[in-house]
């Protein structure tokens, strides 16, 4: 493998490369976050954005009480968020764990949803506890049954040990096991990786070692998608971009619960790495209220009246 | 050495046990009788009813599942807090309308004496306006009164402190929870409500008082689709065509009352008929 020509995959050249990162400026990036969440988007705008935000939305349940008939409620629901309204466009995955994913699957394609992927979240989700054999299988068994991206978590233990090597490893195996049949999402935790130097340095490592997208979190730790981290996520992806020359995507996930909160999110990818990343290829939301609150915004536009959460499905 | 400036309060409004701004930054002054400046509370837009009918809506689940006797205790608490902030309650009063000192008395006693009354109805008027119905079955059949979900409701312009107690108290005795919009020209009262019931054990969100222009907020609480019923007794009537047209294209039960009985407590209920088979 070649990581781009950035690392050979030693860890002498991974620590090089990771120690000749540049340091992020806290109190900038909050200041700059901050600012950008002003933005005030409206009209015609909003409704493209509503749209947008539907489109890359991975409609997740990553419940221990998840039963085959919430997945496929769920998948009807990804497929046509509103079935009064065929314009609104579906959303960008379903994201189940890892048994549901079959279930998930067949429903799509029972329901003539075959444009809508299925990703599982994989290696021992969401507290990476588990030894590589068995992290690689979870992974291919999320393949065999017909999962086209893999969301992998990272060893939070073995990066803030400062064993990076060990990481960027799990994240090459993993990646070795996706292949050309999914693609593969690294999950950071930032809120247990502390610091933003921390997720900057995270971000580098897993892009190197052959991530399709960076994702903040699991949604089961707090703070999780705070627009800082996910500013500082974008900003190491427009610089590997100019190392490169390959675009990643980032997905924040968690918090993330009304169409204000995802709204920020696209301004802050527009400011950040441009329109080009404005697309569910590149930009992804992991979410399950949100979309709810995405589809009353849009009856609100239409309507001209506000809605109620009677007029969308419970969950 | 110079005069003491004065500490003068900044109204706002009361949303989700909170007092935030409205979210639109308007103020708008209100005076005296005579014309003199008293104050700039929040004209409420659009968006701050939207906040408050989502704070009611979280709210009325606990409320509404709440006991009547423990809503009754709230709601005495209520005429507890205002009777030990009578004397702020008439200066105010005074001060806005130019009402004589015992005229503005005589609103705020009669203002705590409605909140105890309603108090005492929380646990009576299930009995009262339910009841066991004959069937020709082998069934009890039973008729349950239960609070509708979030109401709105228009307080009258004057008197302000009254007025809007009996907009409020018949609402949210049942369960209901409330957003409420005070009187125009006098809604210091409301404000100065606001903060007796951020006092009195009320969960947050059963209440919500807005101030503002009844002609802005009024056709927004009739087409909002999560606000069940609507009460317009603060609405003048040749406005009333018009929001029940609005309300309409929802099934949102709209009235306006001209006293304060217990009907007024009845119309935001709704029933609920239970058939039960007898021997089992």
């Amino acid at each position: 493998m070649s990581f781009y020509g950035l690392v050979d995959g030693t860890d002498a050249s991974l620590k090089s490369y990771l120690g000749n990162l540049s340091g992020v400026d806290q109190v900038g990036a909050e200041a700059r976050a901050a600012m950008l969440a002003t933005r005030s988007i409206k009209t015609t705008s909003k409704r493209w954005a509503i749209d947008t935000a539907i489109t890359m939305v991975d409609l997740t349940t990553l419940e221990g009480a998840d039963t085959p008939g919430k997945v496929t409620a769920l998948c009807t629901k990804a497929v046509r968020p509103d079935p009064t309204d065929s314009s609104v466009p579906s959303v960008g995955a379903v994201c189940v764990y890892n048994d549901m994913v079959s279930v998930a699957r067949k429903h799509l394609d029972l329901i003539g949803g075959q444009h809508v992927p299925v990703a599982a979240v994989s290696t021992a989700f969401p507290s990476g506890r588990a030894s590589m054999p068995v992290k690689i299988q979870d992974t291919q068994d999320a393949i065999d049954a017909g999962a086209a991206e893999i969301d992998m978590v990272i060893d939070r233990g073995a990066f803030l040990a400062g064993r990076y090597i060990d990481v960027f490893n799990e994240i090459v195996q993993i990646r070795q096991v996706c292949g050309d049949k999914a693609h593969l999402k690294v999950i950071f935790e930032t809120g247990e990786l502390v610091t933003y130097d921390n997720v900057r340095k995270a971000s580098f490592l897993a892009m190197a070692a052959g991530a399709d997208f960076i994702k903040t979190s699991t949604g089961k730790v707090a703070p999780a998608a705070t627009p800082p981290v996910v500013l500082v996520m974008l900003e190491a992806v427009r610089d590997f971009y100019e190392m490169a020359q390959v675009r990643i995507g980032v997905k924040p996930a968690g918090g993330i619960r009304n169409t204000k909160d995802a709204i920020k999110q696209l301004v802050l990818v527009n400011e950040t790495v441009g329109p080009d990343w404005l697309s569910p290829k590149l930009f992804r939301i992991g979410a399950s209220a949100l979309l709810n609150d995405l589809l009353m915004q849009r009856m609100k536009m239409d309507d001209g009246y506000y809605s109620s959460p009677q007029y969308v499905t419970m969950d | 050495m110079s005069n003491r400036i004065d500490v003068k309060k900044t109204y706002k409004l009361y949303i989700n046990g909170a007092f935030p701004r409205s979210e639109s930054g308007r103020t708008y002054e209100v005076k005296n009788a005579k014309g003199v400046f008293i104050a700039n509370p929040c004209l409420a837009s659009r968006k701050d009813l939207r906040d408050a009918v989502v704070a009611a809506r979280a709210a009325h689940a606990g409320w509404n599942k709440a006991t009547a006797y423990n809503r009754g205790q709230i709601l005495y608490r209520i005429a507890e807090m205002l009777e030990g902030r009578r004397g702020q309650f008439i200066e105010e009063i005074v001060n806005v309308t130019g009402a004589t000192k015992a005229k503005a008395d005589k609103e705020v006693t009669e203002a705590i004496d409605r909140l105890v009354w309603y108090a005492g109805w929380t646990d009576k008027i299930e009995s009262l306006a339910g009841s066991t119905n004959p069937v020709a079955g082998p069934f009890y059949n039973f008729t349950i009164p239960e609070s509708m979900g979030v109401v709105a409701a228009i307080a009258p312009e004057t008197p302000s402190l009254l007025g809007l107690i009996d907009a409020i108290a018949p609402i949210i005795t049942s369960g209901n929870t409330v957003v409420v919009l005070a009187s125009t020209k006098a809604p210091l009262s409301a404000m100065t409500f606001a903060e007796v019931l951020a006092t009195s054990d009320l969960p947050a969100g059963v209440i919500n008082i807005l101030t503002g222009k009844k002609d802005e907020i009024a056709p927004w609480m009739a087409s909002h689709m999560d606000i069940d019923a609507l009460d317009i007794s603060g609405l003048p009537g040749k406005k009333h065509a018009e929001i029940k047209v609005a309300g309409a294209e929802n099934l949102k039960r709209i009235y306006s009352f001209k006293s304060a009985d217990p009907g007024r407590i009845t119309a935001f209920m709704e029933a609920k008929t239970v058939w039960h088979p007898i021997g089992l």
